[in-house]
């Protein structure tokens, strides 16, 4: 219960702290409109001439890309800039919670600004008839892999008390994370290694396990892989913080 | 939710922190009470702030035991912590936030919740003076406020124990006063550490003072003490007009119980010499001592000194090749 509520009162304050900047509305709105833009013009959405949400959803881990890092860099950086990292970590509370308090509330933002592209799913329905359980479970596979990225970002943003350090960092690993599924170097490593190596690395793609929940499966091995991908970035994430307070 | 019998609140035993090879802070040990103002003194560097951010739990010691209230920083942080108010150095604070807003987190993650909640964060304005920036943000804030709202964080649950780090740091000679009878209006019922440089907030608030340099307690005591360990502490000093340096020196050689004389300042026609006790003179002696070898003389002023703080903190805090160059 108690914890509940710290991780709540956190979990709001971070959530207050980005909308009481222009960053939460200029991420929204820039977000909406490169998913626009692909969707419409590089997705070919119409002129695929079918009813699903395909176009759309390709992007999504290439937007993320460079998006979630910028949301989630100054989860961290900022707190230990500032010094209030100083304050928070004095407070009754534990660092779990703190951390898991940030990262919902990162989350939670990003989870607003899919929720927000809902135009799209009413255009797809409006224009034909669509499988909608198929766009259900993109939906949660592209929000289990935002927090992925997100995951990732508090680790770097942990990192440093540079927010640019932080945002580069963690394109970096997630642009790693995401080739390593890539069609062309899967196709590059499959000419060198056995089927085995490429598989291994595959496995470790945002990409791979992506792609079954644009095909409607919602995989418990996808969702496991998301899930331990935040858990051990939130716990290194722990373990960074803790280590520099022992200095 | 404290128990009375408990006398010491905090209690230090041989703390010590090293960053990589560099020790911060070198087995120090100290214990306060409730009702105690404890200034922690010290050059820059010296390991006042660490000290600090160890007692509040937020870097671990590499050594040594500290007990907040009967619990263990370090095995059992959380109740340890609820007893605390801790402002840090430079009084940080989230620069996105009001006032109102600030504290209102502030007040939550100390679980006050509701009614609690607002009576508490009213408490906080009102004894910090921050009504009329209730609902400003922080960013707009000039340094005295933001820091103010930083301190009123720092009381918002009524902690028994305040730990304050250079609370008065930046702030205009008012705004220093008011934070420092704060500190004494509140030092009655709880425990309170504070860092400083500033001496003569030592005197004006402290019950006890210790000395901290290079990581380890070089001196505590309560003010009248420390000051008892400067060289001018007893010391009588004369101030005569219509004599000459000579005469004065000459005169006071001789004088019981005068260790040396020295001629402080000479100024249209007066003169001012200070005599140095050989021990701890009592009460008054030297001043008589005096008295008696100037028999005769216009004299303007004669008086036995305290000591100063200053002095004793040059003393015991600068290196011995330093102390030989500034005397």
């Amino acid at each position: 219960m108690n914890s509940f509520g710290n991780i709540t009162a956190i979990t709001k304050r971070e959530l207050g702290g980005y909308f009481s900047s222009p960053v939460a509305y200029i991420f929204i709105v820039i977000f909406l409109l490169l998913t626009g833009t692909f969707t419409f013009l590089f997705g070919g959405f119409f002129e695929r001439g079918q009813a699903n949400l395909e176009a759309f959803f390709l992007w999504h881990p290439w937007l993320y890309l460079f998006l979630v890092p910028a949301v989630g860099m100054r989860l961290w950086a900022e707190e230990r800039r500032s010094g209030t990292i100083e304050l928070l970590l004095t407070m009754p509370i534990t660092a779990w919670q703190a951390i898991l308090g940030k990262f919902l509330a990162s989350w939670a933002f990003i989870g607003l600004a899919l929720v927000l592209t809902f135009p799209v799913f009413i255009t797809v329905n409006y224009l034909g008839t669509p499988d909608n359980g198929v766009i259900w479970a993109t939906y949660l596979g592209s929000f289990l892999m935002a927090g992925s990225y997100l995951a990732i970002s508090s680790l770097t943003s942990a990192l440093t008390r540079n927010q640019v350090v932080s945002l580069i960092l963690s394109v970096v690993i997630c642009l790693l994370l995401v080739l390593c599924g890539f069609q062309p170097l899967t196709d590059f490593l499959a000419a060198r290694f056995s089927p085995a190596v490429v598989d291994t690395v595959a496995s470790f793609s945002f990409l791979t396990h992506f792609m079954s929940f644009t095909k409607g499966v919602v995989d418990s091995r996808d969702v496991i892989f998301y899930l331990s991908i935040m858990v051990f970035s939130l716990f290194t994430t722990s373990v960074i913080i803790r280590s520099h307070r022992a200095g | 939710m404290l128990v009375s019998y408990q006398t010491f609140m905090i209690r230090v035993e041989n703390l010590s922190k090293a960053f990589g090879p560099k020790v911060a802070v070198n087995r120090i040990s100290f214990s306060v009470e409730k009702g105690e103002v404890l200034g922690f003194l010290g050059p820059n560097g010296a390991g006042k702030s660490t000290s600090m951010r160890m007692i509040t739990g937020f870097i671990p010691p590499s050594e040594g035991k500290i007990t907040v209230g009967g619990y263990d920083m370090v095995a059992d942080p959380i109740p340890a912590k609820r007893l605390i108010g801790y402002l840090p150095e430079n009084a940080p604070s989230y620069a996105d936030m009001t006032v109102s807003g600030f504290l209102g987190f502030c007040a939550e993650l100390r679980g006050l919740r509701g009614d609690e909640k607002k009576k508490a964060v009213n408490r906080a304005v009102e004894m910090c003076f921050l009504e009329s920036v209730y609902y400003q943000s922080v960013d707009t804030l000039s340094k005295g406020y933001r820091h103010r709202t930083c301190f009123a964080q720092s009381i918002i649950h009524d902690p028994d124990i305040l730990i304050l780090d250079e609370p008065t740091d930046g702030l205009d000679p008012n705004q220093k006063h008011e934070i420092r009878s704060l500190i004494r209006r509140m030092g009655e019922k709880k425990v309170i550490i504070f860092s400083t440089h500033i001496l003569e907030e030592v005197e004006a608030v402290c019950s006890r003072a210790i000395i901290i340099d290079r990581g380890q307690i070089v001196a505590n005591g309560t003010p009248q003490e420390l000051k008892q360990k400067s060289d001018l502490a007893g010391a009588v000093l004369l101030c005569a007009s219509g004599v000459t340096a000579a005469e004065v020196t000459d005169r006071l050689a001789n004088v019981s119980g005068a260790r040396k004389t020295t001629i402080v300042k000479q100024d249209q026609g007066k003169i001012w010499a200070r005599v140095y006790p050989k021990s701890e003179s009592r009460n008054g002696e030297l001043a008589r001592a005096v008295h008696q070898a100037v028999q005769g003389w216009a004299i303007e002023e004669l008086h036995t000194e305290e000591g100063r703080l200053d002095e004793v903190f040059r003393n015991i805090t600068l290196p011995d090749t330093a102390k030989e160059e500034t005397k």
